[in-house]
């Protein structure tokens, strides 16, 4: 492995690696395709859930603050796009004005949540940001009252899909003898921001801030006395973690076409939690992995375990959904316990993890 | 006023199960520095197994008094609760005792989801109403016949909640254990070298923690009449405000602090419809004006916003008064 994608010391090798892993994203939504268009869907879910864990471990991976609400950040940005672009107020502004919109209106909601809590201890945050996605789905939920703001539990449907011109990704095109469907085109939006997203996090991780982020987790008042200012870097990481959860919000907004305040909830920000922590906190790449792994899973356990219990006791005993989830409970416990630092570790917080 | 009379007695009722939950929270983290993230777990485990014992025995015609029955139900789910709050102890909190903070926070958050889910399988995804063996009197406390009432499982929740909290207050500060506790709080190593076994004592907290939380699940389940495998998560952020509000690791902040959130909460819920009935701007605006002739009821927050007052408190708090009303500085590093 290594060989393939280390470009310092194997040039020739990485660039192999590099060419293997291009070819099969390019060529990957038509073999799913073959199998299913629902795997095309699939592969784009886990693609957007790669983006929500890479914003996610700015804020804990990378500084260290634990926010089991996240998935407020990604509902504000999904209700940002539904709103500006769908039926309900009659405005249909196009995708690249609405993401970035979004992105600036969950970074706001992010700096709100990081300013009381930058003097407390991590724990205390945990708490905080866990009551504050439940108040944004409460909010989420009862705003149709007096003024109809977000179509309370109903949600809003009839969302517009992305569009450039009179490229439009929902529809179904053959373009040069090939056959691009909705997924496959949003598939591929997807692989080209999310490889944008993980080259701008690698880079991030290297620079001033990512170093003083880290400093941050490894011990504030030391951070401090390097001159580090802790309060602007926290916030910095909570505004950034927002930000990136804001698009993925309204991205997943404009593939499904409908939202409700039935997709945020309290356990979609633990299974998120999971994927950076089983992936490896800190860590790019480890947390890519964790996401793909953990998405998949659900999808392979509905394939699996249903029919299985089925043949063997005549009906289902236990649903998918509830086994997936005892499942990330099991993974979080295990990692932690066992492989604190996750599948692939990040050198740093290797040592700081399995140091006593 | 008695609208103001009813919302302080259902406030201060609530208020005493938030109190002995918070309880659980504060004294783990008065012990250990650490949140219990799953005690509202805990909570909700004792209210199921107590259901599915009382509804036993009610099915049953036993013949027994409801009293009993009450009786049997909480004496069951005091020792399954206490389990689940040693199996926490050993398997989230004493392997990472050295960890970063963040390491055992991980753990629990896991382990809530898994005795959720857990809870699901076995009672279901529906609630489970409680067996209707206790027949609830409201009793006057004014001469106005629809006035303010106050029913008996109302004072039998006050009654017990005070009980509890004094029987936890005398172990803290009147027993050889209660000692222990209050040593390994200070300093854990030199507590160890006093002779004090300091895993006991850990184990010992989490273990009297899950029992307040058994009999709150309980008092919680009785006075709402209902009991469901997600009802430990609300509980458990409410529970943990009002330790915050008290000021966490103090054990009368903690007491203080549920029943002031339960006021605030009840009087909240109360009151916030008609202090933001936007109908009180009618002269300024035609808009409202004419939707007030329709719907003189034209409120901006309703009562569905009851859930987002503990919130608000544990926010204030932390911005103006981090240590609580009557906590020490808590404002260090995780």
């Amino acid at each position: 492995m290594q060989q393939f994608f280390d470009r310092k010391r194997y040039p020739r090798g990485a660039w192999v690696g590099i060419a293997l892993v291009a070819v099969t994203l390019l060529v990957l939504p038509f073999a799913l395709a073959q199998v299913g268009t629902a795997w095309v869907r699939i592969t784009n879910l886990a693609i957007l859930f790669v983006l929500l864990s890479l914003g996610l471990n700015i804020v804990v991976g990378f500084a260290g603050l634990l926010d089991l609400g996240y998935i407020a950040f990604y509902a504000v940005g999904a209700y940002v796009y539904a709103l500006l672009a769908s039926p309900h107020f009659d405005l249909h502004l196009p995708f690249w004005i609405i993401l970035p919109i979004g992105a600036a209106v969950a970074c706001f909601f992010g700096v709100l949540l990081g300013a009381p809590t930058l003097k407390l201890r991590g724990d205390y945050l945990a708490i905080v940001t866990l009551g504050f996605g439940e108040i944004i789905r409460i909010f989420l939920n009862n705003l149709s009252q007096p003024v109809n703001l977000t179509n309370g539990p109903q949600g809003i449907t009839l969302i517009d899909p992305f569009k450039i011109g009179s490229f439009n990704f929902a529809t179904r095109e053959t373009i040069a003898g090939l056959d691009f469907t909705g997924p496959v085109k949003y598939y591929y939006f997807l692989v080209l921001l999310v490889i944008a997203i993980i080259a701008l996090n690698l880079r991030l991780q290297n620079s001033r801030i990512g170093r003083a982020w880290e400093a941050i987790r490894e011990d504030e008042i030391a951070a401090r006395a390097m001159g580090i200012n802790t309060r602007n870097m926290k916030l910095l990481a909570f505004a950034m973690g927002a930000s990136f959860g804001g698009i993925s919000g309204g991205i997943f907004s404009a593939t499904q076409g409908f939202i409700s305040p039935e997709s945020f909830v309290l356990v979609e920000s633990v299974m998120v939690l999971s994927m950076v922590v089983l992936g490896g906190m800190g860590n790019v790449f480890g947390v890519v992995l964790g996401a793909i792994l953990l998405s998949f899973v659900p999808e392979v356990l509905r394939y699996t375990v249903e029919p299985v219990q089925r043949a063997v006791f005549g009906r289902t005993l236990i649903e998918p959904e509830v086994i997936r989830m005892l499942l990330f409970g099991l993974a979080l416990v295990l990692m932690m316990l066992f492989r604190p630092a996750g599948i692939l570790p990040s050198a740093l917080r290797k040592r700081e993890l399995e140091a006593k | 006023m008695d609208i103001f009379l009813q919302q302080v007695i259902n406030g201060l009722t609530l208020g005493c199960v938030y109190a002995v939950v918070a309880l659980g929270y504060t004294m783990v983290y008065g012990i250990i520095q650490l949140i219990n993230f799953a005690h509202g777990e805990v909570v909700m485990i004792g209210a199921m197994v107590a259901f599915s014992v009382i509804t036993a025995l009610a099915g049953a015609n036993t013949g027994l008094p409801p009293l009993a029955i009450l009786t049997a139900g909480v004496l069951v789910a005091i020792p399954v609760c206490m389990g689940v709050g040693y199996t926490l102890e050993r398997v989230a909190y004493r392997p990472l005792r050295k960890a970063p903070r963040l390491a055992p926070l991980i753990t629990a958050i896991g382990l809530s989801i898994i005795l959720q889910h857990l809870a699901m399988i076995i009672w279901t995804r529906n609630p489970i109403a409680f067996p209707q063996i206790i027949t609830v009197v409201p009793i006057h406390i004014t001469d106005n016949p629809n006035g303010a009432t106050i029913t008996n499982v109302q004072i039998a929740i006050i009654i017990a909640s005070v009980v509890m909290m004094v029987a936890l207050l005398a172990l803290v500060y009147r027993t050889k254990l209660g000692i222990a506790m209050r040593a390994t709080s200070q300093n854990q190593q030199v507590a160890g070298l006093m002779g004090i076994n300091i895993n006991t004592v850990i184990a010992l907290t989490f273990v009297i923690g899950a029992a307040l939380g058994a009999m709150a699940g309980v008092m919680v389940g009785t006075y709402y009449g209902i009991a469901q495998y997600q009802m430990g998560f609300i509980l458990g952020l409410k529970a943990f405000s009002a330790a915050v509000l008290g000021g966490i690791g103090n054990l009368a902040g903690a007491m203080l602090g549920g029943v002031l959130l339960g006021l605030i909460e009840a009087l909240g819920a109360g009151y916030v419809g008609d202090l933001t009935n936007l109908c009180q701007l009618a002269d300024w605006s035609d808009a409202i004006a004419r939707r007030c002739v329709d719907d003189p009821n034209l409120t901006l927050f309703g009562s569905n916003y009851q859930d987002v007052f503990a919130f608000l408190v544990l926010i204030t708090v932390l911005i103006f008064r981090p240590s609580g009303l009557l906590g020490e500085r808590v404002s260090d590093r995780a």
